[in-house]
């Protein structure tokens, strides 16, 4: 009997054995069917309770962590919304000082103006004066009848001529009465010029001002919804703060290519200080570590020039402190920047010696004779290209100091996103595992009652007799009682 | 006391702040001069040119002969441990090379070829220079020739360096019976295995000697 018989009661009928074995087995299982029952429901509940309760810490902290990154992304935008505001009422006064402060003199001009205008305008209004009463004694002389008398005659001649010369003098009078109001009037032109001119100028700040107004108006608007926490406020902000850290982090990776070729510039001849042999890891040279420490230090001295100059605000230190020591500050940074923007300018050059001397050396070494480069003017380009990127590299490292306060910024929020994401997530993955394993603890118990089919219907059958046969009873006991 | 203590304080943790390891490499050539093979000094020169070329700040080179009998540093023709200042070494290396090319040019056949001698000196070298890698190259065809009162036959201490055996030429009799050859090469392979060395290297094309110096 080989091992893999050892379980048959008959070696030589293995399906009769296993039969057997079945029945016997399907017995069994039916006698512990309930216990087994529990134990697996307990087993489902067991591994579920913990997952549920797990899911819902989750939840329930995502929930804790979105609350506090929201108060903190509404705060941040409120105080950036708000120095946005004070930038704006600050041009507005620095607009109305500037066109506004000589509009007493403007109105004063202005109102010369028009007293002009007006004095010229009633002199226009002067009429010559109006004809004499004789025109209608003229009328009456006129209607006088000659009746032939040449005397009359003559006298009514002489009346014509007075008349025809005192009409023509009254018409010279008059024209030159309207001459000289259409000289008046001539003159109001460059008055009127000079009121139009004003009056633009004027038109031209009020819009401008308008325009600052406005300004003020969207980002009151801004402050105020911010203020209110509204969904739309929360969602501006967590998207803008999502650009800002693109933005930022492609600045950033920029940068830090600067930084390699400055690396790059400086690490060779840093060993001429330090020494070569030195590591201050496995892999990494003292020499190497050096060159490190002074790009660092460069951008650690621009950050405090753009702390000095208020354009960063990552140290509130610097920020509070007086004018006079910040401007010592800047001068000082400055004074190291540019120190150190020499020392790297002389290295870029002690590098380019220090590989022509190799390369010198490795010729004269060389069995064959190698060609050599031609020096001319045009061999030394390289040499001044290395000195102008080692001086001006950290000048360009020094406005790291933006993106930078930018990316830490905006990292909160984007991080705490993310994370929320994240915990999120898991508390989703717990609730399906728990899930999960109460729905397999049912299939277990399904599949226990499959296994043992044959003695559940029988039980089912035994049952169903056995009710039937109390049915009959019952039947039998009320027919008697009604009897 | 208070400052000596800062002080101390201060060199211990500048000194915890390095790597302990030592990183440098020191190289000493062994070449043969003895009976025709001291026509192939030209090429041993070409050898000593490459390492030049290839060893860092802070290494170790030094070139000795190997003569009737070779335990003794009058065979040590020009040794050096390069500055750890890039362009100082460099004119380490160019003094090396003309005191090597004189070598070279006017170099002296002897009757006996005491590998040994030079195996027992290198290694004291080696040893001293207190480098990371250890490498001692032998330039010879390998045929270990005494006279009857040097005494070589004893064990030698070659741990943790390893040995490279570069140009070794067929004599006439290998060419006769090439079991020879590879006997000596065999015989050679046990001894300085027995004695402890890191490795074990046959070079023949000096083309490939990239394969031991190459800098990872």
């Amino acid at each position: 009997m080989t091992d893999a018989q050892v379980w048959m009661l008959w070696p030589e009928n293995p399906a009769l054995s296993l039969l057997v074995l079945a029945l016997v087995a399907m017995v069994f299982l039916y006698a512990a069917r309930r216990p087994v029952h529990e134990l697996l429901s307990a087993l489902g509940a067991l591994i579920a309770g913990p997952l549920r309760i797990g899911a819902r810490w989750l939840a329930a902290t995502a929930a804790e962590m979105k609350q506090r990154n929201k108060a903190v992304l509404l705060e941040h935008g409120r105080q950036e919304v708000g120095s946005r505001v004070e930038r704006e009422f600050e041009r507005v006064a620095a607009l109305v000082t500037r066109d506004l402060q000589g509009y007493p003199t403007l109105q004063r001009k202005l109102l010369d103006e028009i007293t002009r205008i007006e004095e010229d305008y009633k002199k226009c209004g002067e009429m010559p004066p109006p004809p004499p009463d004789w025109v209608e004694a003229v009328a009456a002389v006129a209607n006088i009848k000659t009746g032939g008398s040449e005397m009359v005659q003559g006298i009514l001649e002489e009346i014509k001529r007075s008349v025809n010369r005192i009409h023509d003098k009254t018409l010279a009078e008059h024209r030159r009465a309207y001459e000289s109001r259409h000289k008046i009037l001539e003159s109001f032109m460059p008055f009127w010029r000079s009121v139009d001119k004003t009056l633009t100028a004027v038109d031209q700040k009020l819009s401008g001002l308008q325009n600052g107004a406005a300004a003020v108006d969207a980002q009151m608007q801004k402050y105020e919804a911010i203020v209110a926490k509204t969904e739309k406020a929360e969602h501006t902000l967590t998207v803008s703060a999502f650009t800002q850290f693109a933005i930022a982090l492609l600045v950033m990776v920029v940068a830090a290519g600067g930084a390699f070729i400055n690396f790059k510039l400086i690490a060779l001849p840093m060993s001429e200080m330090v020494g070569a042999g030195d590591y201050l890891t496995s892999s990494m040279r003292t020499s190497e570590v050096a060159a490190l420490v002074i790009i660092f230090v460069e951008a650690s001295m621009g950050l405090f020039v753009m702390e000095a100059l208020r354009i960063t605000h990552l140290f509130p230190r610097i920020a509070s402190l007086g004018d006079q020591m910040r401007r010592r500050i800047l001068w000082i940074a400055l004074v190291l920047l540019v120190t150190l923007a020499g020392v790297e300018a002389a290295l870029a050059l002690m590098r380019d010696m220090l590989i022509a001397d190799k390369q010198a050396l490795l010729q004269s070494l060389a069995t064959a004779p190698q060609p050599v480069a031609a020096d001319g003017w045009v061999g030394h380009i390289p040499t001044a290209g290395q000195m102008l990127l080692g001086f001006i590299l950290p000048f360009a490292l020094a406005f790291i100091a933006i993106p930078l306060e930018s990316l830490i910024h905006s990292t909160r929020t984007v991080g705490g996103v993310l994370f929320v994401a994240l915990v999120d997530t898991a508390a989703l993955v717990l609730r399906v595992l728990a899930n999960v394993a109460r729905r397999m603890a049912r299939v277990l118990i399904t599949l226990y009652d499959v296994a043992i089919v044959v003695p559940l219907l029988m039980d089912r059958m035994a049952r169903a007799g056995l009710a039937a046969k109390r049915g009959t009873v019952d039947v039998e006991d009320s027919a008697w009682r009604r009897s | 006391m208070i400052r000596a203590l800062l002080l101390a304080l201060l060199t211990a943790a500048l000194t915890a702040c390095g790597d302990p390891r030592s990183h440098s490499q020191a190289v000493y050539v062994l070449v043969d001069t003895s009976g025709t093979y001291s026509q192939e000094a030209g090429k041993a020169q070409v050898i000593i040119n490459y390492l030049l070329g290839t060893l860092q700040p802070g290494d170790s080179l030094a070139v000795a002969r190997v003569e009737s009998r070779s335990f003794s540093e009058k065979d040590i023709i020009a040794k050096a441990t390069f500055d750890r200042r890039p362009s100082q070494a460099n004119a380490q290396k160019r003094a090396f090379r003309d005191t090597t090319n004189g070598f070279v040019a006017n170099v002296k056949q002897s009757r006996y070829t005491d590998i040994t001698g030079g195996l027992l000196q290198g290694a004291e070298f080696l040893r001293e220079t207190g480098a990371g890698t250890k490498t001692l190259i032998i330039f010879s065809d390998m045929q270990e020739e005494l006279d009857k009162m040097t005494v070589r036959d004893f064990p030698i201490d070659l741990k943790q360096i390893r040995v490279v055996a570069i140009n070794v030429v067929k004599l006439k009799t290998d060419n006769v019976d090439p079991r020879r050859y590879f006997g000596r090469l065999e015989a050679w392979q046990k001894r300085v295995q027995g004695a402890g060395a890191s490795e074990w290297r046959v070079i023949n094309d000096l083309e490939r000697l990239d394969s031991i110096f190459g800098r990872t």
